[in-house]
């Protein structure tokens, strides 16, 4: 278990490494010139001498990549070139409805997709099962954005029941606070159900052809017994994978979402600052999802060991 | 014993084998109107689609304006017909572009375990950066033409087909006919194209089938935050973007486009079932 | 017999959901008494696992459908019953052992747990004397130590652990009638053996009927009272046991019978021929099971030594049997031979010239047409996308030879493993397992080898196909002058093929010597226990009579 989880942990180490590799190549070597756009059309070639020294441009790639790793080691990630801030801060004071938003998603996701995958699987064939397989493939084909729309159309603009945008923290209170994130929560879990959905379905259609649900069923066990304990437990590797690897698929959603609800979060903030070039502030948001996936990622490898005695006793 | 112990059969006789299902031949027949549509547009639409009228502006559907006119008075009918061709084209970059570049690290990576470490973690790092954020930088950051969004889509999308292939490979290799290629003396450049290639196409078309759909929405969010193509070439997602800023008049700006945009991709992801259904029916599982 | 059957099938017929239903039982009728063991036996696509199937209700929905006839256990039809009843009665009044014990438990629930699902689907008991009742029913089928086999993973136990875990679980209700399907096939000779004297003693001790399927005559002999031959989904025979085998009145069960490869050793062949075209010297070869974290964590790695000092050496036109149970190391002989595995240390000459230090397809191109390979599988060894031709020519092609003439030759040889010519343009699926077979045959010729490595390449053949398969190699043997090394688990075969054998266990040779003197007169107890464990070796298939015991 403790070296399994270590190899996992050292795994992590060239992913987080090739990910710096990324941003910093796509920050440097994407034509155009960070220091013009810093300086703006206006700016005389001295100045624009100045701010390439200042930022360590002139030094080779490589120079500039070690003590820009080495910058980050120590926590520095910058100051924002528009408004002068540190970037972290700046992260921070958005971050929460961000994360508010991605679990509230999260959690429609499980409590939705993972009786209708196991249903569907156990009435393969039937008349469920189509149903979550046409619910799944819509749920692929329409732009999170239309789904955000529509949610707001009909359940926001004609039925009022909920508000047509906006956000409140949890500290305004649960209430207001569900209120208003359901909505944007379930436009953007949408994708994900048809994900999870879908995975759970094709991982325990695999797992009931198995032999021990065979023996489970000659033990003379009930139904529920023999998808809730035997197959649901062996097919959840695989439904663990593509919740972890959806997650990325969820920042995507979630930039969207934000824009469609006017929601304060990371994802209005990562826009605005694409749009302004704001070096620092993409880089650390990049690199702040991209560790938050490689981290939930190690979470679910460890959660494996939970579900699979095999990999725990490794 | 088991009930099946059916040898696997060529690809070929699978394909053919049943009568296909409602869904599919409807799927077929929207996708092949919808890339007439993209082929022909100057003949299909009524209107120029960049064409300004301010006497018309945001008209609702008439006999002429068949889904109205947006907030410059352009004809909406003309420009989403003319969209297909964008949106099209950056499916076709993208999956496309995606295997070709994926398909030979993938082979790679499956056969030789020293470069199967390395090449993975590269895959992982840049599975870790999400999406849409990568392709948001790239088009920013560079000038938002069309190769530059199929670039910013494609990179994303790299590491699915590399993970695809690659599992394909090592499934492949436990079987003895490798074993048996190898004793007969078979270099292994030439064992991955004759025996380990052909069996990672079926499910790599079935994949390139989701990636078209898939780029197809990037697409479109990517012009709704306003970081995609230009206006001045209409694509699905910037019509809806622009009917975002009107969408309390006039709703209908986002929903023909979006109606479109989702009937396109639901045919495509419907075909991708049904090819995966016949072609490889062991995978299942899905990457987005 | 005057009591009533706890089974009896009547006019049984079960067909496929598909729209053009195929026939799979056609009409089977059967009685089980009480403390009688019935033997369903035949080869496969006879039916006999989809019988057990039925009668436990467990036939695949939407797959296959019963469409006629009756299956009563103690007078009360399953076919007919409730969903609700079949559940109540699976479990408590019959009960299924399968043949895969390693994927028959749920890896992800300890053993205590599958056991306790087992009382609380049935009785109204409460916890504690469940757990009692559990740890009974471990001791009772003499699986070490209950408490801690109670709080173990299905993956911390062996193969033979496991069936015994299965057959604790099937018989803690003590039910009227025990469905085996074949639960030994996957496991070893001695392992079979006790698995099959569990079974007996259990049945005895409870009276239960038994209904034991399997396609091993040897086992047959050795459990069943009664005997059903079974062929395309009927009963061709049926009888006692010794009476069937000793004067079958069909013409299906005297080949089966035949079949069967007899225990005593062929006579051997004269040497004639001082060419040795194989030898290994003291070869050894050792998996290092050590990863990088633990050694940073300065844990001892564990390594596994598959290989152990083994020498031996093969002359033109013999065959030598490397005989063993599973983790003996046989089939990594047979790997570091074909260089497909590297061997940690030693020599491995091939006509003379060490092949062990030799790297890479160029290299080893001269020690890849000498050595060639049949493998167990022949529905894998084939690639299903590749023309028949095309597989055969691969290795002619590689060595430099012309298409045209490699095509020629490979129709030649087709023919001499007694396939047509225009086999060349079909591909694999269209051809039985048999005839796959014999197509790698083909394809191992095409390189005029002049060994052979056949590794368990009958076992996945029905017994009669088997016969043939090793007829043609002999054939092949005499005609090419070819040395052959045979791995295999099986006696029965190694005593037929063989002119010398290699007794191994846990990588390291026990014994060896000439086929007729190991298989006759062991010295070693192991290789005793061996023979000992091969089902039926009481019995003798020829002469249809049981061989008395040596006094």
């Amino acid at each position: 278990m403790l070296s399994y989880f270590l190899r996992r942990l050292l795994m992590a180490i060239p992913v987080m490494f090739f990910v710096a590799v990324f941003v910093f190549l796509l920050l440097r070597l994407t034509p155009g010139d960070p220091a013009q756009a810093i300086a703006g059309d206006q700016a005389t070639p001295a100045q624009l001498q100045q701010i390439r020294e200042s930022l360590g441009l002139n030094e080779p790639l490589s120079v500039q990549f070690v003590t820009w790793i080495g910058r980050m080691a120590h926590g520095d990630f910058g100051v924002s070139l528009i408004s002068q801030q540190p970037v972290l801060k700046m992260i921070g004071q958005r971050i929460g409805p961000t994360v508010a938003l991605a679990l509230v998603a999260m959690g429609l996701t499980v409590l939705i997709s993972l009786p209708m995958g196991v249903l569907a699987a156990w009435r393969h064939g039937g008349l469920t099962d189509r149903a979550v397989m046409a619910f799944s493939v819509i749920g692929f084909s329409v732009p999170v954005f239309v789904i955000g729309y529509v949610l707001i159309g009909v359940f926001a603009v004609n039925l009022k029941w909920f508000p047509v945008q906006g956000y409140k923290p949890l500290a305004d209170g649960i209430g207001p606070f569900a209120h208003r994130i359901f909505l944007p929560g379930l436009a953007l879990a949408s994708i994900y159900i048809a994900l999870v959905s879908r995975m759970t379905r094709a991982s325990m259609l695999e797992v009931l052809r198995e032999d021990y649900v065979r023996t489970a069923r000659a033990k003379g066990l009930p139904e529920i017994v023999v998808l809730f304990r035997h197959a649901l437990r062996n097919a959840a590797i695989p439904i663990l994978t593509v919740v972890g690897t959806g997650f990325a698929m969820m920042i995507s959603g979630v930039v969207v979402t934000e824009t469609v609800f006017n929601i304060p979060g990371l994802g209005r903030l990562v826009v605005d600052a694409v749009l302004a070039r704001d070096y620092p502030l993409i880089q650390a948001i990049i690199l702040l999802t991209a560790g938050t996936y490689v981290l939930i990622n190690l979470l679910i490898d460890l959660s494996y060991a939970l579900t699979d005695p095999r990999i725990r006793f490794q | 014993m088991s009930l099946t112990t059916s040898a696997p059969e060529s690809p070929r006789r699978r394909l053919m084998d049943a009568p296909p299902h409602w869904t599919t031949v409807l799927a077929s027949v929207v996708l092949i109107a919808i890339v007439l549509m993209a082929l022909f547009a100057p003949v299909i639409a009524n209107f120029e689609p960049t064409s300004l009228n301010a006497m018309k502006r945001l008209k609702p559907a008439d006999a002429t304006y068949w889904m109205g006119t947006d907030s410059y008075g352009r004809d909406l009918f003309s420009r989403v017909v003319y969209g297909a061709r964008v949106s099209l084209m950056v499916g076709a970059g993208v999956a496309l572009g995606s295997i070709v570049i994926g398909l030979p690290l993938g082979l790679l990576a499956g056969w030789f375990r020293g470069l199967d470490a390395v090449l993975m973690r590269m895959m992982d790092g840049l599975m870790a950066i999400p999406g849409i954020l990568l392709a948001i930088a790239i088009v920013a950051l560079t000038n938002a033409g069309l190769t530059t969004v199929v670039i910013a889509i494609m990179l994303p999308e790299i590491p699915q087909v590399v993970r695809l292939v690659r599992s394909r490979v090592l499934a492949t290799r436990s079987e003895t006919f490798v074993d048996a290629a190898v004793l007969l003396g078979t270099a292994p450049l030439r064992l991955i194209w004759r025996h380990l290639l052909p069996s990672t196409l079926a499910p790599l078309i079935v994949q390139g089938t989701y990636i078209y759909a898939a780029a197809i929405l990037t697409e479109a969010a990517l012009s709704f935050l306003g970081v995609g193509i230009g206006t001045e070439t209409p694509s699905w997602g910037n019509i809806m973007a622009e009917g975002r800023l009107y969408f309390a008049m006039n709703p209908w700006l986002v929903f023909w486009p979006a109606i479109v945009l989702s009937l396109c991709i639901l045919s495509i992801n419907l075909l991708g079932d049904a090819l995966r259904d016949r072609l490889d029916p062991k995978m299942k599982g899905r990457s987005a | 017999m005057s009591v009533d059957p706890v089974l009896s099938v009547r006019n049984l017929k079960v067909a496929t959901a598909a729209r053009r239903p195929a026939e799979i039982l056609k009409g089977i009728s059967f009685d089980i008494h009480p403390g009688e063991t019935l033997c369903l036996v035949g080869e496969s696509g006879s039916g006999k696992s989809v019988t057990s199937l039925v009668t436990m209700g467990l036939l695949p929905r939407g797959e296959l459908e019963v469409t006629a006839g009756e299956a009563r256990l103690n007078g009360e039809d399953i076919v007919a019953a409730t969903p609700a009843r079949t559940r109540a009665l699976r479990g408590a009044d019959m009960a299924m052992i399968f043949q895969e014990p390693m994927t028959a438990l749920n890896p992800v629930l300890t053993i205590g747990l599958q056991m306790d699902e087992v009382f609380r689907a049935h009785r109204a008991m409460r916890a504690p004397d469940r757990k009692a009742a559990a740890l009974e029913a471990f001791a009772s089928v003499g699986l070490p130590s209950p408490a801690r086999i109670h709080d173990s993973y299905p993956h911390q136990l062996s193969g033979g652990q496991r069936q015994r875990v299965m057959i604790a679980m099937a018989l803690a209700l003590k039910p009227k009638l025990l469905i085996a399907d074949e639960p030994t096939t996957a496991l070893d000779v001695t392992t079979q053996k006790q698995i099959l004297e569990l079974i007996r003693r259990l049945q005895e001790e409870q009276n239960t009927a038994v209904l034991f399927i399997t396609h091993d005559m040897g086992v047959v002999v050795d459990i069943a009272d009664r005997v059903c031959v079974m062929r395309n989904g009927e009963i061709v025979e049926t009888g006692e046991v010794e009476k069937v085998l000793s004067a079958p009145r069909q013409q299906y069960t005297r080949d089966l019978l035949a079949a069967v490869p007899a225990l005593t050793p062929r006579p051997a062949r004269a040497p004639h021929s001082q060419d040795r075209v194989l030898e290994l010297i003291e070869v050894n070869k050792v998996f290092s099971l050590q990863s990088a974290i633990s050694r940073l964590l300065g844990r001892e790695g564990h390594s596994v030594h598959a290989v152990n000092n083994v020498s031996f050496r093969l002359e033109r036109g013999r065959t030598l049997g490397i005989v063993g149970e599973s983790g003996s190391g046989k089939s990594t002989v047979a790997r570091c031979v074909l260089r497909l595995e590297d061997p940690s240390s030693g020599a491995i000459l091939v006509n003379g010239h060490d092949i062990a230090p030799l790297q890479g397809q160029r290299a080893l191109a001269e020690a890849r047409r000498a050595v060639q390979m049949i493998f167990q599988d022949p529905n894998r060894s084939l690639n299903p996308r590749l023309r028949i031709g095309e597989s055969l020519i691969e290795g002619p092609m590689n060595a430099g030879e012309a298409r045209v003439a490699a095509l020629a030759r490979a129709g030649d040889l087709l023919e001499v493993v007694r396939l047509p010519r225009d086999s060349l343009d079909r591909y694999p699926h269209q051809f039985s397992g048999g005839q796959r077979q014999r197509i790698a045959i083909a394809r191992a010729l095409m390189m005029s080898p002049d060994v052979i490595v056949a590794d368990e390449a009958v076992s996945a053949l029905d017994v009669s196909v088997q016969a043939q398969v090793l007829d043609l190699l002999a054939e092949v043997q005499q005609r090419q002058n070819l040395a052959v090394l045979f791995i295999t688990h099986d006696l029965r075969v190694a005593a037929q093929i063989c002119d010398d054998v290699m007794v191994m266990r846990r990588g390291e040779v026990v014994e060896f010597g000439p086929a007729g003197d190991i298989l006759a007169r062991p010295q070693h107890d192991y290789t005793r226990a061996l023979i000992e464990a091969a089902p039926g070796r009481d019995w003798d298939f020829a002469q249809g009579r049981r061989i008395p015991e040596p006094a």
